[in-house]
Formats: C-alpha cells, sequence, structure tokens
C-alpha cells in the first residue's frame, strides 16, 4: 500500500512551486485517449504518468465467448494500424496449436500484407510526427502516399483499415487479380516520394535541433521496460522478430535490420524512415514468386484447440505483439492475452522524458508511436 | 473631387477644401477624423477577411487539396460566414477571470495595430500621420501589443493559457530587439526616420539593391523577427495545437477571439508592409537610377498597386515557410534571438555604417 502511495501523484507532495497539467485525454492532435499527468516545474517536466483505461472495451474477455477463427476480427481493432499483422498472429497461434500447415501460397501473401500493413502504419506515423512537430503540411504528404495501400486493401479484403484477412487455417479470400500489378506500381511510386520525405523533414535543421539527443533511451533500460520494435532498435536492442524468430515467409527473404546504438528521438525517428526502405525491398522479393495453390486449408467446422497454453509472437509496426491463449479443449479459448507493444512502450517515457521540456515531451511520445486502442484493448 | 490614382494628394486636398469651405474649423477636422476612422475600419475589416481566405486557399495549395470551394463561388464567401458564425457565438467568461482585464486584453491588441496601420503610406498622398519618428512610434506602439497577450493569458484563470502567454510573452519582447535593430541599419542607411522620407529616398533604387550585403542580411533578420513577433509560422508555440490547445486565447469565444484572431493577421500586414516599406521602396515602383525608359514603364503602374504587390509578395513568403517548417521549442526561440540574431544585427549595423560612411552603396 505504501508502494501504492509512492506512486500515485496527488496534490499533497507536490512542492509549491511545480504544477499539474493533464495532456488529454481529450485533446486536439495526440495520439488516442491517453491521459497524461504532467507534473512540471515551469516548461521542465519533472514526472509524466499515464493514465489508461478510457478505450478499454474488453477485448479479452469478450474473446471468451467467441470461436477461434472469430477472435481474429476482433484483433482488428486493438493496433488497427497493423490490423494484417494482429490477424497473423492469431491464426499462427491457432494453426501451430492445432499443428496445420498451411500452403506456400498463402505464408507469401501473409508476408506481403504483413509488410504493406508496415508501410501504411509508417506513413501515418510520419505524417503525425510532423503534425506535433508543427510542420502541417506532412500529414497531407504521408495521408496521400497511403490511399495506395489502403486501395489495395480494400481490393482484395474489402476494408481499408480493418482487414481481417488472415484467420487460421489461411486467408479469407484469394488476392484480387490485380493485386500484384497495384502493389508493384505502388512501390514503383513510393521510392520516388520517400526522399521527398528526407527533404521535407529529416534535414531540416529545426527538425534535428528538436530531436536530436532529446529523449534517450538506453540499451539496458530498453531492455528492462520490454520495448520492442522500432523504438528498441533505435536503442540498440536487436528484437526484429522477423529476423530472429522468423515465420510466415521471413526466412525466405534477405533483409537488414535497422539498428541504433544513440536511442534518442532522431535514431527514433531514422528507423523507422529506413524501415520503410527494407519492407519495400522485401514486398519486392515476394510479390514476382507468389506461388500458386490453395489460400487456404479446409479447417474442421468447430475448431477446437488441445487443452494447453499456447504463445505467437510477431513483429507489428510497433514491436512485439503477442497472442497467449490458454485452452481449456472447448471451442471457446479460457483466457486470451495479448501482449501489445503500446503498453510496455508506454511506461518507458517516465524515465526518458524526465528533465525535458514539454515540446520535447511531445516529440518523444511521438516518436514511440503508439496506439492507444492497443495499450487498453 | 480630383482622383488622381497616382498622386493621393489631389483627393486628399479636394476634400479637405470641400469641407472647409463648408463647416467651421473644428467641424472639418472632426468630420475628416470620422472619415479616415471610417476607412481604417474598412480597410482593416476587408484585408482582414481577404488575408485569412488567403491563408486557407495558399495552405490547400501546399498540402495538395483545395480549400474552401463551397461557400460561394471558389470559397469567397467563407471568411465572411466565419465571421458572422463569430459574432453569433455565445460570450463565455471562465469563472473567477479577472472581468476587467479579461474584457480589456483583446481591445489592446486590436488597436495597437491600427494605431501601427495609421503611419503606414500605401500611396503618395495617401498616409494618415507622417512623423518625423514615424519608425520609432511604429517600433514603440508595437511594444504595447505584447501587454494584451499577457493579460489574456492570466485573467483567463487556465493554466494552458497562462503557459501559452509567459512563452509569447517571452518571445515578443526578445524579438522585438532585433526589428528595431534591423531597422535602425536601415535608418543608417536612408538617413532618416521619416517614413515618408524613407520611401522617397528609394526613388533612385530600393534600399534593399543599394545598401546590398548590409540591407540584405538586414532584409533577412526582420522577416525572421517579423515572424516570431506576430507568434506565426515556425514560432507558433503559444498557440501550438498539439501542446497546448489554444495558448492564450483558449478561454475567448466570439467577437473576443475574432479580435485576437483579426489581429494577428493585421500584425502579418503590418509586418509585411514595414518590410516592403524600409526594404523594398513602399509605394515606389522599380527604378534603377539612370534607366530612364525603363523607370518611365515601371512608373505606369500606380503606386498603390506595387504596394499591395510587394506587400502580398512578402505575406506570401511568410505563409510559405509556416506550412512548410516545424515548430522551435521555446528555449530555441530565446536561443536564436539572443545567441544568433542579436550578434549578427549588431555587426550589421557596424557594416551599414561602414558601407554609408566610406559611399560603398550603389
Amino acid at each position: 500500500m505504501d508502494e501504492l502511495k509512492e506512486v500515485l501523484i496527488t496534490t499533497d507532495d507536490i512542492r509549491t512551486d511545480e504544477y499539474l497539467i493533464n495532456m488529454g485525454p481529450q485533446h486536439p492532435s495526440t495520439h488516442g485517449v491517453l491521459r497524461l499527468l504532467v507534473q512540471l516545474e515551469g516548461e521542465i517536466v519533472h514526472n509524466v504518468q499515464p493514465h489508461i483505461g478510457y478505450i478499454h472495451s474488453g477485448i479479452e474477455k469478450m474473446t471468451e465467448s467467441l470461436s477461434y477463427p472469430q477472435i481474429g476480427h476482433l484483433t482488428d481493432r486493438m493496433d488497427y494500424l497493423s490490423a494484417h499483422q494482429n490477424n497473423e498472429a492469431v491464426a499462427l497461434c491457432v494453426e501451430n496449436a492445432l499443428q496445420v500447415e498451411v500452403p506456400e501460397r498463402v505464408k507469401y501473401i501473409r508476408t506481403i500484407m504483413s509488410e504493406l500493413s508496415r508501410l501504411a502504419s509508417h506513413q501515418l506515423w510520419w505524417c503525425v510526427m510532423g503534425m506535433d512537430m508543427g510542420a502541417l503540411t506532412t500529414f497531407f504528404y504521408g495521408l496521400r502516399d497511403r490511399e495506395d495501400i489502403l486501395d489495395i486493401f480494400e481490393e482484395t479484403c474489402g476494408a481499408r483499415l480493418t482487414v481481417n484477412y488472415s484467420i487460421p487455417g489461411g486467408l479469407m479470400f484469394d488476392i484480387h487479380p490485380d493485386f500484384q500489378r497495384d502493389v508493384k506500381a505502388f512501390i514503383k511510386k513510393f521510392r520516388t516520394k520517400l526522399p521527398e520525405y528526407d527533404r521535407l523533414l529529416s534535414g531540416n535543421v529545426i527538425f534535428t535541433e528538436r530531436t536530436k539527443g532529446v529523449g534517450i533511451l538506453s540499451k539496458e533500460d530498453a531492455i528492462a521496460y520490454g520495448v520492442t520494435g522500432p523504438t528498441g532498435r533505435a536503442s540498440g536492442f536487436a528484437c526484429d522478430l522477423r529476423k530472429h524468430r522468423p515465420y510466415s515467409a521471413y526466412d525466405k527473404v534477405t533483409f537488414n535490420e535497422i539498428l541504433s546504438d544513440v536511442g534518442d528521438t532522431y535514431a527514433r525517428y531514422q528507423v523507422r524512415m529506413a524501415e520503410m526502405w527494407e519492407s519495400m525491398n522485401i514486398i519486392e522479393q515476394l510479390i514476382d514468386n507468389i506461388p500458386e495453390g490453395d489460400y487456404a486449408v479446409k479447417m474442421k467446422g468447430v475448431v477446437k484447440l488441445p487443452e494447453g497454453e499456447f504463445y505467437q509472437r510477431v513483429e507489428t509496426a510497433r514491436g512485439e505483439f503477442g497472442v497467449f491463449i490458454v485452452s481449456d479443449g472447448k471451442k471457446n479459448p479460457y483466457r486470451v492475452k495479448f501482449r501489445s507493444p503500446g503498453f510496455s512502450n508506454l511506461f518507458a517515457i517516465n524515465h526518458i522524458a524526465k528533465g525535458w521540456k514539454i515540446a520535447d515531451l511531445v516529440a518523444i511520445m511521438s516518436t514511440f508511436d503508439l496506439v492507444i486502442p492497443d495499450i487498453d484493448r | 473631387m480630383a482622383f488622381n490614382i497616382y498622386d493621393f494628394t489631389t483627393l486628399t486636398k479636394s476634400i479637405h477644401e470641400g469641407l472647409s469651405s463648408q463647416f467651421s474649423p473644428t467641424a472639418t477636422l472632426a468630420i475628416e477624423w470620422t472619415i479616415v476612422g471610417l476607412a481604417y475600419l474598412l480597410f482593416v475589416a476587408l484585408f482582414g477577411l481577404f488575408l485569412v481566405y488567403a491563408e486557407r486557399k495558399v495552405c490547400a495549395a501546399f498540402q495538395q487539396r483545395m480549400g474552401p470551394m463551397r461557400v460561394g463561388p471558389w470559397g469567397l464567401l467563407q471568411t465572411i460566414a466565419d465571421f458572422i458564425k463569430l459574432l453569433m457565438k455565445e460570450l463565455i467568461t471562465p469563472k473567477n477571470a479577472d472581468k476587467f482585464l479579461y474584457n480589456l486584453a483583446p481591445f489592446i491588441v486590436i488597436i495597437v495595430s491600427f494605431l501601427v496601420i495609421s503611419v503606414i503610406p500605401f500611396a503618395p498622398g495617401l498616409v494618415t500621420f507622417d512623423f518625423d519618428i514615424g519608425i520609432l512610434f511604429v517600433t514603440a506602439v508595437s511594444s504595447v501589443g505584447v501587454i494584451g497577450i499577457l493579460l489574456a493569458g492570466w485573467s483567463s484563470n487556465n493554466k494552458y493559457s497562462l503557459i501559452g502567454a509567459m512563452r509569447s510573452g517571452a518571445q515578443i519582447v526578445s524579438y522585438e530587439l532585433s526589428v528595431g535593430l534591423s531597422l535602425i541599419a536601415m535608418i543608417i542607411l536612408a538617413g532618416t526616420m521619416q517614413i515618408s522620407g524613407i520611401v522617397e529616398g528609394q526613388r533612385e533604387m530600393w534600399f534593399i539593391f543599394k545598401g546590398h550585403i548590409p540591407a540584405v542580411i538586414a532584409f533577412i533578420v526582420f522577416i525572421i523577427a517579423g515572424t516570431a513577433e506576430t507568434n506565426r509560422g515556425p514560432f507558433d508555440l503559444a498557440e501550438a495545437e498539439s501542446e497546448l490547445t489554444a495558448g492564450f486565447h483558449t478561454e475567448y469565444s466570439g467577437i473576443k477571439f475574432a479580435f485576437f484572431f483579426l489581429a494577428e493577421y493585421i500584425n502579418l500586414f503590418i509586418v509585411a508592409a514595414m518590410a516592403t516599406t524600409v526594404f523594398l521602396g513602399g509605394w515606389m515602383p522599380l527604378h534603377f537610377g539612370d534607366f530612364e525608359g525603363f523607370n518611365q514603364i515601371m512608373d505606369l503602374m500606380p503606386g498603390l498597386f506595387w504596394f499591395f504587390f510587394k506587400v502580398l509578395g512578402v505575406i506570401f513568403l511568410m505563409m510559405w515557410f509556416k506550412w512548410t517548417f516545424p515548430r522551435l521549442r521555446v528555449d530555441q526561440i530565446l536561443n536564436l534571438e539572443w545567441k544568433y540574431l542579436l550578434p549578427i544585427n549588431l555587426f550589421n549595423i557596424l557594416l551599414m555604417a561602414a558601407v554609408v560612411l566610406f559611399g560603398l552603396h550603389f
């Protein structure tokens, strides 16, 4: 109880020259319904306490009354920018539990869709980062380019954002006949646009002054807090699951794991920009070589997992997303726990934002790339 | 009434003579003041509307979209609709706000803008006050604007407004130094502080060309400091949406917010107008010394059009970098002023003095 009292900020233990402000939950442009209670002295941040739960929808509880193929549908809505990667995680978990082998075609398509989803997520991250920094034009440039990916998703999966495409056993539908043509056209176009992003923001002296050296997360802290994804890799923590624990078709492609040893805001920014290039390389290696075959394996009508615990992790745009299913042999899971990357990343912010100013806190928050429904579930 | 667009003194003289023949001198003066006041109100209102519309269209063009298109042809009536909406809004005063100061703040800000406009020459003969210390008047009066901002932030009884007002106050007070010093460099070149004298002195060549290196440096510093003065562009941290909602004018609604909003755009006009008057020749057409034929062609366009052409050019430049660059942090803004712009300015003044003394200008 004493430890709890230490952690909770009340007005009793505020010194008189500090004050508390709330950033959120309602705010014109933060990343969702997150409340940050910031303890400030003038402009300097002394403590940041995130309060989450404003968008808690009880997803993990809901899964207890759904069948296994239906769980995938809910995972779209958690980290909605990495919707396909979440679907893939559940599908892989159930397939591994049932020891079902999916055709090669499915693996290739899943990897391509995951990489497209990563690209779309990083594009949105870039445009919101620029907007948070004050360069409001970047918002429109990023969204303009993202439209092509969303059109591809809509053609093949039927939805732009909540794709619900990978299910246990394979895919919901086969890819659209225009899929390969559209993806190749998009890659060709985006390769010319990405240098434009660099010209607009990365080289800008105002931007570099605001991000270099700001909010350094050391490698030990990243490992201790469990910060994964581009945020962790920017601190030197080699945590790319696509490299270290490959799944789907990732062992068939060659790509670099982008690491940086600086760990400041600029490093996190650069890691994500470089990851966009790598994603395009991965897609290009796969798009022409999709093997023929079925797009799904016929599963039983009622899917029942054997008793036990099963875990599957994938690398989403934000970090390591894990699905932990506890099954008691019935057709609904006993318990499903989602390990969300945002949840672990968020709580490292307090540690690294101490001593910086409010504007730096905004910069740090936007490079952590948090999606709040992912944290709250 | 004689109306010569090339020289408004004919118009003003004929109005004055017409009135003084009808009324007593005091009545004439009173009527003239009323006419001038109404003319300024009309100008501020119309130009403010135009600038808001222009900003939205220019910003949309940079962002590859269209901007207002539905209200009126090409969205021209959009700003009018916005202002009617603002006028109809409920005026909410926050609880525990200091009522007198809360209501006073927007008026201070808008009155200061009006005062500064009154000394700017729009065309030959179209100027209200022509002091022999015109430039000093401009810098002095625009300094009063910061009081309005600080009062707004303090009296709103709101933490965010207070933070915004403090940041803004520090920023404006610092950058006034740069504005004043870069104007001093040009006064050295012009030899007079009287604004009409400065414009006349650019009959041969605009000061930015005449003073070559020091004038260009002063121009760049003036534009940077001028944008910081108006809380615009990369220096708009007082109203940073992603951080503090709306800064010092968070708690204002309706007509009071309209005053702050209008004052911001009129300040933009003022900075651009001072830049054109002192650096780019004011209403003086582009002349180059001895090229008589060229000068005469340039004279075909009346001074009023030259003035607005230049002002709109500078305004476009300022809008351009507002929508491109990210925002600076407050300590970086102050750093920029005290560690970089101020020494550059002081050095530039020395340079300009040397240029004038040794006759090294064109």
